[in-house]
């Protein structure tokens, strides 16, 4: 598993595509957010916690459809559906290089891209936790719709409308966390239920993914 | 070592092979023929476990069989050692000399983006080798393989049934196998047309 996790991130970093492309879209979003509302501060530093996690959402979706569909294309994903490793411990695998080629780039850099929109200060330690653990179960859940959608060419258009239901407790509860923080109410219950909800996806979403792909296989 | 008993195999939700039985020792090889479509992928994927079957009996254990399909499993990005190093990690398994049995030397430090075709099937092929299991099922492993590196795979493969493996191989090559067993897959048609469950059943009209 450590070495189907590893080859990923290393496949994501060679051929450029997912890891750049997700922090890339996350910037350009977030540096054209104030050209279109106006450069008000008031304004910005109030819809700066829903834009930038929207902006991680959006971007994290992005990478979403390479989770296995290159696998599939080139027969790796059959060769490791026989192999030792579990389809539960495959699909864990994948979602947690996701997690580290997307989620994490993604929450290291909103902190520089909070203070571009002026978020209070103290809101930027409740973004980052916030986006640390919302993030998890964004690609975790995303790679659910990828299991399902696996065997459909060019099937990101479907992805995208499975996957942007179950994405949005997510999205309320990560926004709440900063909101909440920045207008001086306590984010702790927010926290938890995010945190919550990500350990349900991170316990459940394996065992439905792998389904999923096996199904898939046939 | 292996017996499969009355296997039916499916492609989609149609049944291509019914009954299908034979049954192997350690040191077999068994070569799989019939014209295209007569269902020798299917059946390497039903025994692989890929393709689920709905009756019928396997004894090997799943963790004993190894698959290679029509595809490679290589990584173009990757480099030679590094796409082998992967599955070695994979299956926890490194042996030492599978680049020299493969003829994969002097092109180790290579991007397998810049193989030939003949060298990216050898490198998927170089798979087997490392995982270390008996039961080896090849769908068509000599495609794309020069005859010098045919008979170098031939090579490999009686080496494999006289250290005790088992080979089932799906060709349309003479591969020199004296002691190879030939099953031909159009034996075990299934049959189609009357009184299969697809014709009969409303609900699964349109369903493939």
């Amino acid at each position: 598993m450590l070495a189907l996790c590893r080859r990923d991130i290393l496949l994501a970093v060679r051929s450029g595509g997912g890891f750049g492309l997700a922090l890339a879209f996350f910037l350009i979003l977030v540096m054209f957010v104030p050209f279109g509302v106006g450069p008000d501060r008031a304004v910005l530093a109030r819809i700066a916690p829903g834009i930038l996690w929207i902006g991680a959402l959006l971007a994290c979706l992005l990478s979403l459809d390479r989770v296995f569909q290159l696998d599939a294309e080139d027969g790796t994903l059959e060769a490791l559906a026989t192999s030792p490793i579990p389809l539960t411990g495959l699909v864990s695998a994948k979602a947690a290089a996701h997690w580290i080629t997307t989620g994490l780039p993604l929450t290291l850099a909103s902190a520089p891209l909070g203070y571009l929109l002026g978020l209070p200060a103290e809101g930027y330690i409740w973004l980052v936790t916030s986006l640390a653990v919302g993030t998890v179960s964004l690609s975790f859940i995303g790679t659910f719709g990828a299991a399902i959608t696996v065997g459909i060419k060019r099937g990101g258009l479907l992805l995208s409308l499975l996957v942007l239901p179950l994405y949005i407790p997510t999205l309320i509860l990560g926004a709440q966390v900063v909101t909440r923080a920045v207008s001086g109410q306590n984010p702790v219950a927010s926290l938890a239920l995010l945190g919550g909800l990500t350990l349900l996806t991170l316990a459940l979403i394996p065992i439905a993914a792998a389904m999923a792909l096996r199904a898939n296989l046939r | 070592m292996m017996t499969v008993t009355d296997l039916d195999c499916l492609r989609g939700q149609r049944c291509v092979l019914k009954g299908v039985s034979f049954s192997l020792d350690a040191g077999d090889c068994l070569i799989l023929r019939g014209p295209n479509g007569a269902g020798k992928t299917t059946l390497l994927r039903t025994l692989a476990g890929l393709s689920p079957s709905p009756e019928g009996r396997l004894s090997a254990p799943p963790e004993a069989i190894v698959y290679t399909g029509h595809l490679d499993a290589v990584k173009p990005q990757l480099s030679v050692r590094e796409n082998l190093a992967f599955w070695q990690g994979i299956y926890q398994n490194a042996p030492k000399d599978t680049l020299t049995r493969f003829d994969l030397d002097e092109l180790a430090e290579r991007p397998a983006a810049t193989l030939s075709a003949g060298q990216k099937r050898r490198l998927g092929l170089a798979r087997l080798h490392v995982s270390g299991r008996m039961i080896w099922l090849l769908d068509e492993p000599t495609t794309a393989l020069d005859a010098d590196h045919v008979a170098r795979f031939t090579a490999i493969l009686t080496d494999h049934c006289s250290s005790g493996g088992i080979a089932i191989i799906s060709t349309h090559l003479d591969l020199d196998l004296p002691r190879a067993q030939t099953l031909n897959v159009a034996d075990f048609a299934a049959p189609t047309g009357n009184g299969s469950t697809t014709s009969d059943d409303p609900f699964l009209q349109g369903s493939y």
